[in-house]
């Protein structure tokens, strides 16, 4: 008996760790191992450098800006999309009438949940090919072309969007318009989201708080909100590694994958910069060794501020 | 009370009744507040009516303005209803556009890899989370470490390692359907592995005791008791794998590469992402709006056909 558990579960395991070894793990392991080379990609020349990729990544005046951009993400996916989220989910649920059997949600919630989620089940690909041609700098653009037919943007002078590097509140401008696209990809998943959390919090509480007289915004504040706290806490996590992950949207609609002038250049757009055209595999990799250990850091950091007690209801 | 999402109009019900305390025994509602109380509620259509059309104007407009002419798109961008409709950009983008086969090749790719994402995924998990042996936890934790690395590191090695396989077998190698299949898997274990762990854990013992008195081998427990069970599950982590690689842009794009001069075998995203980049060579807007068009419209009638499936599995998959 014991001689068939071993064997079923070596035959059930072997494809899988097999597959993931050779395809998920082997690639990250080579690649720890390249960056401590010079390694080209094209030759056979791999000399080691010890850690000189590693030290001239601290002064790469190119990584310094893709980091703060990355940070600027980092910080403004989750900020702004959550915030939206919870806007709507408040309105959603909070937002009827009043009457005798206490607050509804808003007539309809069912239509605006499916419809807020549409992008959610767009590919970022779709989105950043829409919103390229949203953000037209020309009056063939949706926007642009809005903006000049009211007369709010002149003609010969419309907005730039994904190609302007000018700074916006010591933000290139390009940055806060992806932000945009991001903000607008998520609100709607995470409303749905935070919709069903406020479901399943028990009537009880709700109508214990009614009855000692808390309107509806004492009761968002006061207990929803703090009950939402674990679910809020995921959200973050997760909208933290889609905020790494721009790259999709910086390829698509960005001049030279990364520009204009390097303005919206990510870790990921210089990676593949460094690695495919400048041919410096060695280089790059150590930039993957370097994002990676950030990552990793910031969920341990993100797990660890998050954690609390639960409260069980 | 306040969360009851209720969509069966606004006026007040008839008194519940036995079950609820009478109504004068609650607080009063005042005129005051039964005022803010409407205002409130139409601020709160207003928003919530302002977001929805910012989230459905951009696709419709998407939507008709394929069926534009050129000429018409420079002309009248904005306008929503096109002069006439020109189906045949449609045909343009699947013919010349080369959309036909990028959605073969999408659809050969994603039938063998959602399969066995699903079937490698679901046997690596439930070994795990059933049975004690020693590894099991360094197995687990190598596939949930998977979670947290980024993609773009492994792309050079990845690559490589691709290249090097092809020289052995031709059908791993870049450019091949198999091959990329084989990437997908391994790339969706990680999540699958982790979101059906914690499934397999909650199923009760007591059935797969009996199935094995009754003697059931362990694949034919697994195979006939076991994963019917846990069949919501699997059609959550179902609909996230094909959502997942449906969307996918960065692995075809690195890994559908030509080599030797034959063309790619592109997949939709990859296939657009060009449409869209090389756009400014050639202008065929129509065509374009018709190529996104075809990409979004089959997953949003999905989606509205099985909204509620859709979004409990994409939901679930970050509530785990």
């Amino acid at each position: 008996m014991r001689h068939g558990v071993a064997r079923f579960v070596t035959g059930f395991l072997a494809l899988p760790v097999a597959l993931y070894l050779f395809y998920v793990v082997w690639p990250f392991a080579q690649a720890a191992g390249y960056s401590l080379t010079s390694w080209g990609g094209y030759s056979d020349n791999q000399e080691f450098v010890g850690l000189d990729n590693y030290v001239r990544l601290l002064s790469d005046e190119l990584i310094r800006k893709a980091f703060w951009h990355n940070v600027f993400f980092l910080v403004t996916v989750p900020l702004f999309t959550i915030g939206l989220a919870l806007f709507l989910a408040f309105l959603l649920n909070v937002g009827g009438r009043e009457d005798r059997a206490g607050i509804r949600g808003v007539f309809g919630s069912g239509v605006y949940k499916v419809i807020f989620f549409f992008p959610q089940v767009l590919s970022l690909v779709v989105i950043s090919v829409m919103w390229q041609q949203i953000y037209r700098s020309d009056s063939q653009g949706l926007i642009n072309g809005l903006l000049i037919k009211i007369g709010l943007v002149d003609a010969d002078n419309p907005i730039a969007f994904t190609a302007d590097p000018e700074p916006f509140l010591g933000v290139p401008a390009v940055l806060w318009w992806l932000l945009l696209i991001a903000v607008w990809s998520g609100a709607g998943f995470y409303m749905v989201l935070f919709s069903a959390a406020m479901q399943s919090i028990p009537k009880d509480i709700y109508e214990a708080a009614i009855l000692d007289g808390a309107g509806r915004f004492h009761t968002f504040f006061r207990v929803t909100l703090p009950l939402l706290r674990d679910t809020i806490s995921v959200a973050w996590v997760y909208l933290g590694f889609i905020a790494l992950d721009m790259y999709a949207l910086v390829f698509v609609m960005t001049p030279s994958q990364g520009g204009p002038n390097h303005a919206s250049e990510i870790f990921a757009s210089v990676l593949n910069f460094t690695a495919f055209q400048k041919g410096q595999f060695g280089y790059a990799c150590a930039m993957g060794v370097a994002l990676a250990i950030f990552t990793i850091l910031l969920a341990a950091a993100q797990l660890r501020i998050t954690r609390r007690e639960r409260i069980e209801y | 009370m306040s969360t009851v999402t209720h969509t069966s109009g606004d006026q007040t019900r008839p008194d519940q009744g036995a079950g609820r305390p009478a109504a004068d025994g609650r607080a009063p509602i005042s005129v005051g507040r039964g005022v803010g109380s409407r205002i409130f509620n139409g601020f709160s259509h207003a928003f919530l009516a302002v977001w929805a059309v910012m989230v459905i104007y951009p696709l419709v407009w998407v939507v008709m303005s394929a069926l534009k002419s050129d000429s018409e798109v420079i002309r009248e961008p904005l306008s929503l209803i096109p002069e006439s409709l020109r189906w045949e950009n449609f045909s343009r983008a699947w013919g010349e556009g080369h959309l036909g086969a990028f959605f073969l090749n999408t659809l050969l790719v994603l039938i063998g890899s959602v399969f066995l994402t699903m079937l490698l995924g679901s046997m690596a998990a439930y070994v795990l989370a059933r049975y004690e042996f020693p590894g099991n936890r360094v197995i687990y934790f190598m596939f949930l470490s998977g979670l947290t690395l980024p993609i773009y590191l492994a792309a050079v090695p990845l690559f490589k390692g691709v290249y090097n396989m092809g020289v052995v077998f031709p059908l791993l190698g870049p450019n091949k359907h198999l091959m990329l299949i084989v990437v997908y898997v391994a790339w969706s274990l990680s999540f699958t592995i982790f979101f059906m762990h914690s499934f397999f854990r909650t199923l009760p013992n007591t059935i797969a005791e009996a199935a094995m008195v009754d003697g059931a081998g362990h694949s034919r427990l697994f195979f006939s008791v076991m994963l019917p069970m846990a069949k919501p599950g699997l059609i959550s982590i179902g609909i996230f794998n094909v959502l997942g690689q449906w969307n996918q842009w960065y692995l075809p794009t690195l890994l559908m590469q030509s080599v030797a001069g034959e063309p790619k075998n592109q997949v939709i995203s990859q296939g657009l992402i060009e449409l869209s980049v090389n756009q400014g060579y050639k202008s065929d807007w129509s065509g374009l709006f018709a190529g996104v068009t075809m990409a979004m419209l089959p997953v949003l009638i999905v989606y509205i056909v099985f909204q509620r499936q859709v979004q409990a599995g994409l939901t679930a998959g970050v509530g785990k």
